[in-house]
């Protein structure tokens, strides 16, 4: 038995091409297969169309669902309001993200970095059903934050926010507010490791190069860290958007009930049983997704991840 | 240095304790509501501190068979991701040929894209071929995105050893598949296992991509999505939720120092 097994090995080493063939052939047929197939199923299910009084799918090309699809205003209104989500959670996150990240790279000692480091990587990993619920906790009306703005005296503070058009609602836990908030919550550790590790390649002599030509503090900041640190900040953003376009536990959960695209998609192929317009309807972060990446590949950031 | 870069620092020092505290406090506030007494609401300050609920938990069958099918699809779909995970690598990390960056790009898709557009595809595809909800329809869809932890681990460790003890190995006599199994193996063990370990987490977590591709049954995270949306007994819940955590953050943690001991071993 041993021989035969031996021989095959040998047989390959001397056929590189088959051997890497056939090292290869599993993933390949199984992402090409698999996921790709899946990815060109759900293409085409977009322009299949559905009886609207049977309900059956009819397997011929159309573009009735494109057409439901931006007929609508209510599903202009969902691509807007997720996008606008999206792009707002990007930017703070990235705000909030930077100084963490900063201080990461540039400041901790080689004791205190990979405690911190392991301190992003845990909440990053675990699990999120679990960080999405205990956001539904501390949000809660009787909740931990309730109590804590009582006990300050801030009450009247988070009444006001929760005033305001728009954005406010009943409580915490049923605005846009609060879901904004858990959102940010939960990617920020995918917006801080990717400007670590971009903060982290700066030449420290670049810094020196920069003060020795008379700049600042302010100023080398601004001139080189930024510029430099800045595919970082757009890699991060990569996730943080992707994530928030395509989620629809947080605004299930936390939110008041209006939609956001993944709700519209799982509503239409579940309780709807439209699949063609939840495919047309799952088109649309793909596309946001292929813009977006083509932009933050002009901006460098591939080579940042 | 003038003052001010020091008031940057304490600026800087404050954000990043700040930024801490935010991710962090949420995880020990669920901890200490699975010790509540309180039955029906989320009061604050507890009521009083408890052990019964985790007792409560313990008989449900509900919550077992949750963590069982949980365990089993974790465990199979890791599996599959070290096998074609690892395959892959060897194939790629010593040679050069078209296509190799898109099989880095095709391994990474699944989880690049919002993981509403993988689950909607993969029900797509399975609803127009007729196939039935199972276990491994779970599998199948979880295995696709664990790939990607598996691949990277591997190829970044493959990358870091040195090739020439493979070559000594083949000059002294080693058939390939020897060479395989007594150094290449050896080599890329705690990787492989890191991989795993992430690649098992991964998936006992996953809810967005699993509530497209299971049927009736429900894995741990579709089950407490269940309790979120119509809950029974707040407190098990909150018991559940500590056992997740402690579920993913284990491997994570062990992930962690394999991977790390290896970056300091080879310096």
């Amino acid at each position: 038995m041993t021989t035969t097994f031996d021989k095959f090995f040998t047989f390959l080493f001397y056929r590189k091409g088959l051997a890497i063939f056939l090292l290869l052939a599993p993933l390949l047929v199984w992402l090409g297969v698999v996921y790709l197939g899946s990815l060109f199923t759900l293409l085409i299910q977009s322009f299949f169309s559905i009886d609207s009084f049977s309900g059956v799918i009819k397997r011929e090309f159309t573009l009735e669902s494109y057409y439901d699809l931006f007929r609508q205003r209510t599903n202009w209104d969902i691509i807007i309001r997720t996008t606008t989500m999206a792009f707002t959670v990007t930017v703070v996150s990235a705000i909030i993200a930077f100084p963490i990240a900063y201080f990461m790279a540039m400041y901790a000692g080689p004791k205190l970095k990979p405690i911190l480091y392991l301190g992003v990587m845990l909440p990053l990993w675990s699990s999120y059903l679990v960080k999405v619920y205990s956001w539904k906790l501390i949000m809660a009306k009787e909740g931990i934050l309730t109590w804590c703005l009582q006990e300050l005296g801030l009450m009247h503070l988070l009444d006001a926010i929760l005033a305001l058009p728009v954005i406010g609602g009943t409580s915490l836990s049923f605005s846009y507010i609060g879901m904004f908030l858990v959102f940010v919550y939960i990617w920020l550790p995918y917006m801080i490791l990717p400007i670590q590790a971009s903060l982290e390649r700066i030449p420290k002599s670049l810094l020196e190069a920069s003060s020795d030509l008379g700049g600042g503090p302010a100023q080398t900041f601004r001139k080189v860290v930024l510029p430099l640190a800045f595919p970082g900040v757009v890699a991060g953003s990569i996730f943080t958007f992707s994530l928030t376009l395509g989620d629809y536990i947080i605004p299930t959960i936390i939110g008041n009930s209006s939609y956001f695209i993944g709700m519209a998609v799982y509503t239409h192929q579940g309780t709807a049983g439209n699949i063609p317009l939840a495919a047309a309807f799952s088109v649309i972060p793909i596309i946001i997704m292929m813009v977006y990446l083509m932009i933050a590949k002009r901006l460098g950031a591939f080579d940042a991840l | 240095m003038p003052s001010k870069l020091n008031f940057g620092t304490i600026g800087l020092k404050l954000a990043t304790i700040l930024g801490f505290l935010f991710i962090h406090i949420p995880i020990f506030i669920i901890i200490m509501y699975a010790f509540s007494t309180d039955e029906k609401t989320f009061q604050f300050p507890l009521p009083g501190f408890t052990l019964k609920w985790f007792g409560v938990a313990w008989e449900r069958n509900d919550i077992w068979e949750a963590i069982i099918l949980s365990t089993q699809v974790a465990t199979i779909s890791t599996v599959m991701a070290i096998v074609l995970g690892t395959l892959a690598c060897l194939a790629v990390y010593r040679s050069k040929f078209f296509g190799r960056e898109v099989i880095s790009f095709l391994v990474i898709l699944p989880i690049a894209l919002p993981g509403i557009v993988t689950g909607i595809s993969l029900r797509s595809a399975m609803s127009l071929f007729g196939i039935p909800f199972s276990t491994w329809t779970i599998v199948i869809a979880h295995a696709t995105f664990c790939i990607v932890t598996v691949y990277n681990n591997v190829l970044a460790r493959l990358r870091r050893s040195s090739h020439s003890m493979v070559e000594a190995s083949m000059d002294l006599g080693a058939n390939p598949w020897q060479t395989f199994r007594f150094v290449i193996l050896p080599n890329i063990a705690t990787a492989l296992l890191a991989g795993g370990m992430l690649s098992f987490a991964l998936s006992f977590d996953e809810v967005i991509v699993t509530t497209f591709t299971a049927g009736q049954q429900s894995t741990v995270p579709i089950w407490m999505l269940t309790e979120f949306i119509r809950p029974r007994q707040r407190p098990v819940t909150n018991v559940v939720a500590v056992f997740v955590i402690l579920v993913t953050t284990l491997p994570i943690l062990v992930a962690y120092y394999l991977t790390k001991e290896d970056e300091g071993g080879k310096k």
